[in-house]
C-alpha cells in the first residue's frame, strides 16, 4: 500500500516535470512566433501581442485590450506590467511587441530611444500629498521645492500646524517619482527621507505620520475610496485635476507611452489605434487620465 | 525463453533504473541549477568592477548610495555600506531578540513539559513559518508601526520595527534546530545529571545547553541567514531611507529592500541595474559564508 502510493507520487511527480518542460518550450514557441509573424496575419486581426511594463498605465492597458478584445475577438493584447525599465528594454529587444512607460525613452540611461516609435496615449497628474494634521492646502512651487530638498523642517513655516515635515519618497528608479522630481521640483534632488514603493503603502505612510509629504498619481484617486483621508496639495494655487493639465495650468503631468520598435504593424497598430480612439477616451478619464485628445497643450 | 529474457529486463528496468535514472536526473538538475545561479549572478555582479570601473573598495566601504549621478554633474555612485551596514545590524538584533526566546521554548519544550510541548507548541511554531513574509510585513505596517510610533514616539517605520518583525520570522528556524539538538543528547547525560544530585534547572544549563550547543548555534546562523535574505517584510516597516539609522527609531534600508525596490525599473545593462547585480553577488556570498560556518558547527559537533 505504502510503495503503491509512493510510486504514485513518482509517477506524479514525472509527469508534472515532463508536462512542466514541454508547456516551457511550447509557450516559448508561442511568443517566439508572435514576435515575427503579425506582419503576415494583419488583414484578419488574429494573433497575439504583449504590452508590457509601467504599472501605472497597467490598468489602462488592460482595459483596453479587454475592450479591444470584444471587438476583434480573433486577436488578443496581453498586458503586463514589470515597470517602465522593463517595458523600454523587452521592447527594444523585440521580446513584446509594446513597451509601456511613464517617462521618454531617452531619460532612460541605456535606451536607444532612436530605434523606438513613441506613441501617447494619455497624460496623467501627480499630485503632492500629505497628511491632513498639517492643515496646509496649498503650497507654492518655491515652498515646495524648499521642502522636499529639507529646507523647510517644520510645517509651520507655511502656515501649517506645529509638526515635523516627513518626506515619502518613491524609489530612486520610480518614473512617478522622475516626473515628480522633473516638473515639481525642477529637476532638484530631494532631501532623504522615507522611501515606499507603491501608491498603497505611500498613502498608508502618509495616514500613519502626521507631517508626512509625498507624491501620488491621479490615477490612484480614480477609485475615491483611496482619497480618503489624504491631503491633496494646491501647488501655486491650482488644483490638480483632468481640466487644469490639459491646459497646462497644472504643471506635474507626464505622458503616458507606448512605444513599439519601428512603426507599428497589424494588430499593434490596430490596438494602439483604438487606445486613442474617441471609444476609450471615457473609459480614460474615468481611470484618472487625460486622454491625448483633450490635451490642449503640447510638451515635447 | 526469449520473451522471458525481455520480460526481466523490462521487469529490472522498470524496479531497478527508471526510479535510479530519476533519481539521478533530479540530482543534476539541482547542481547544474546551483552552478549556472552562481555563475550568472557572479558574470553580472562583477561587471560594475570591470565593466563599469567602479571600484569594489568604494562599493563596499562608502555610504555614498546616488545611482543617478544627478545633483551638479556628479558621476553616479554606488557605495553600498548604507544597506550592508542596515541588513547586518537588522539581522543581528533579531537573532539578539529571538535566539534566548528560541532555546528557552526549545528546553521547555523537549526538558520541562514535553506534553505542551508537542500539543500546542510544536503545532504553533509550524503555522509560525507557514506565515507568508508578506503578512508579517503588512501586519507590521498596519500593528507595530503605529504602536511604536505611540510608545516610543519617532514616525513608527524605524530599524525596531524591522527587527522585531524579523526576529518573530526567524525564531521558529531557532527554536525548531535547538530543539532537534536537544532531542538527540544522549539520555545517559541527563540521567547521570540527575544521579549526581542536580536539580532540573541545573541539568539544563549544566548538561543540555552545552550538550546541545553546536546545534543551537547551527539554528541561530540559519536564524541570521534568513534574517540578511528576508525582503519584503523589513521592507514595509523599515522606512527604506538611504541614510545610516540614528539608532533603533531611525530608518535605513536593507540589501534586499533596494534590490527589490529599483531591479524592476533599472535597465538591463546599466550601471545601476549591474550595481543591484553586485549587491545579489554579496548576498550571495554572505549566505556561502553563513553555509560555511554551519558546516564548521556541524564537524565540530561530530567530533
Amino acid at each position: 500500500m505504502k510503495r503503491k502510493s509512493l510510486k504514485l507520487m513518482v509517477a506524479a511527480l514525472a509527469v508534472a516535470m515532463t508536462a512542466g518542460i514541454f508547456t516551457g518550450c511550447s509557450s516559448k514557441n508561442e511568443t517566439g512566433k508572435t514576435g515575427t509573424t503579425p506582419e503576415i496575419k494583419k488583414t484578419e486581426l488574429s494573433g497575439s501581442i504583449t504590452a508590457a511594463g509601467s504599472t501605472a498605465l497597467q490598468p489602462l492597458a488592460e482595459l483596453g485590450a479587454k475592450k479591444f478584445a470584444d471587438k476583434n475577438p480573433g486577436g488578443t493584447v496581453n498586458v503586463q506590467g514589470g515597470g517602465s525599465g522593463t517595458g523600454l528594454k523587452l521592447v527594444l529587444e523585440g521580446s513584446v511587441e509594446i513597451g509601456n512607460s511613464d517617462i521618454y525613452a531617452n531619460e532612460k540611461e541605456g535606451i536607444d530611444a532612436a530605434a523606438l516609435k513613441d506613441h501617447k496615449i494619455c497624460a496623467t497628474g501627480i499630485a503632492a500629498v500629505t497628511n491632513p494634521k498639517v492643515k496646509v492646502e496649498s503650497l507654492t512651487k518655491v515652498q515646495l521645492i524648499d521642502i522636499f530638498t529639507g529646507k523647510i523642517k517644520n510645517w509651520k513655516e507655511v502656515g501649517g500646524a506645529d509638526i515635523a515635515v516627513t518626506i515619502i519618497n518613491r524609489p530612486k528608479s520610480s518614473g512617478t517619482r522622475q516626473t515628480f522630481k522633473k516638473y515639481a521640483l525642477d529637476g532638484k534632488e530631494e532631501a532623504t527621507g522615507l522611501t515606499q514603493d507603491s501608491s498603497g503603502a505611500v498613502k498608508q505612510a502618509i495616514l500613519q505620520t502626521d507631517g508626512a509629504i509625498s507624491y501620488l498619481g491621479l490615477a490612484y484617486f480614480a477609485d475615491a475610496a483611496n482619497k480618503e483621508g489624504l491631503n491633496i496639495l494646491k501647488i501655486d494655487g491650482v488644483e490638480a485635476n483632468a481640466q487644469n493639465i490639459s491646459t497646462d495650468a497644472y504643471k506635474v503631468w507626464a505622458y503616458e507611452h507606448m512605444y513599439t520598435k519601428g512603426e507599428p504593424t497589424g494588430l499593434t497598430k490596430a490596438y494602439l489605434d483604438y487606445m486613442v480612439s474617441d471609444e476609450m477616451k471615457a473609459s480614460i478619464t474615468k481611470l484618472g487620465y487625460v486622454p491625448i485628445a483633450d490635451m490642449k497643450a503640447t510638451r515635447e | 525463453m526469449k520473451k522471458n529474457d525481455m520480460k526481466t529486463i523490462f521487469l529490472k528496468l522498470k524496479n531497478e533504473y527508471l526510479g535510479r535514472g530519476f533519481a539521478m536526473l533530479c540530482g543534476a538538475i539541482i547542481v547544474i541549477l546551483t552552478f549556472a545561479i552562481i555563475l550568472f549572478l557572479t558574470t553580472k555582479g562583477l561587471n560594475t568592477f570591470f565593466k563599469h570601473g567602479y571600484s569594489i573598495f568604494h562599493f563596499i566601504f562608502s555610504g555614498n548610495w546616488n545611482p543617478e549621478g544627478s545633483g551638479e554633474g556628479l558621476s553616479p555612485q554606488f557605495g553600498t555600506l548604507i544597506f550592508i551596514l542596515g541588513s547586518s545590524v537588522v539581522s543581528f538584533l533579531a537573532v539578539l531578540v529571538s535566539a534566548p526566546i528560541g532555546v528557552a521554548l526549545a528546553v521547555f519544550m523537549n526538558v520541562i513539559s514535553p506534553r505542551l510541548g508537542t500539543k500546542v507548541l510544536q503545532p504553533a511554531m509550524e503555522l509560525f513559518v507557514g506565515i507568508p513574509s508578506v503578512v508579517y510585513g503588512w501586519i507590521g505596517v498596519s500593528v507595530l508601526v503605529p504602536f511604536i510610533k505611540l510608545w516610543f514616539g519617532g514616525i513608527g517605520f524605524s530599524l525596531l520595527a524591522g527587527v522585531l518583525v524579523i526576529s518573530i520570522m526567524i525564531l521558529p528556524t531557532i527554536t525548531s534546530i535547538a530543539s532537534d539538538a536537544i532531542k538527540t543528547i544522549p539520555k545517559d547525560y541527563i540521567e547521570a545529571s540527575y544521579g549526581l544530585g542536580a536539580t532540573r534547572w541545573q541539568t539544563i544549563i549544566k548538561v543540555i545547553i552545552p550538550a546541545a550547543k553546536s546545534g543551537i548555534l547551527t539554528g541561530i546562523v540559519l536564524g541570521v541567514a534568513r534574517a540578511f535574505g528576508e525582503a519584503l517584510a523589513v521592507q514595509m516597516v523599515i522606512g527604506n531611507s538611504i541614510t545610516f539609522p540614528k539608532g533603533l527609531l531611525g530608518t535605513t534600508s536593507t540589501l534586499t529592500s533596494i534590490l527589490t525596490m529599483d531591479m524592476a525599473n533599472t535597465i538591463y545593462g546599466t550601471a545601476w541595474n549591474d550595481a543591484l547585480w553586485s549587491m545579489a553577488l554579496l548576498l550571495l556570498i554572505i549566505s556561502f559564508i553563513f553555509i560555511l560556518i554551519i558546516r564548521k558547527l556541524g564537524k565540530r559537533g561530530e567530533a
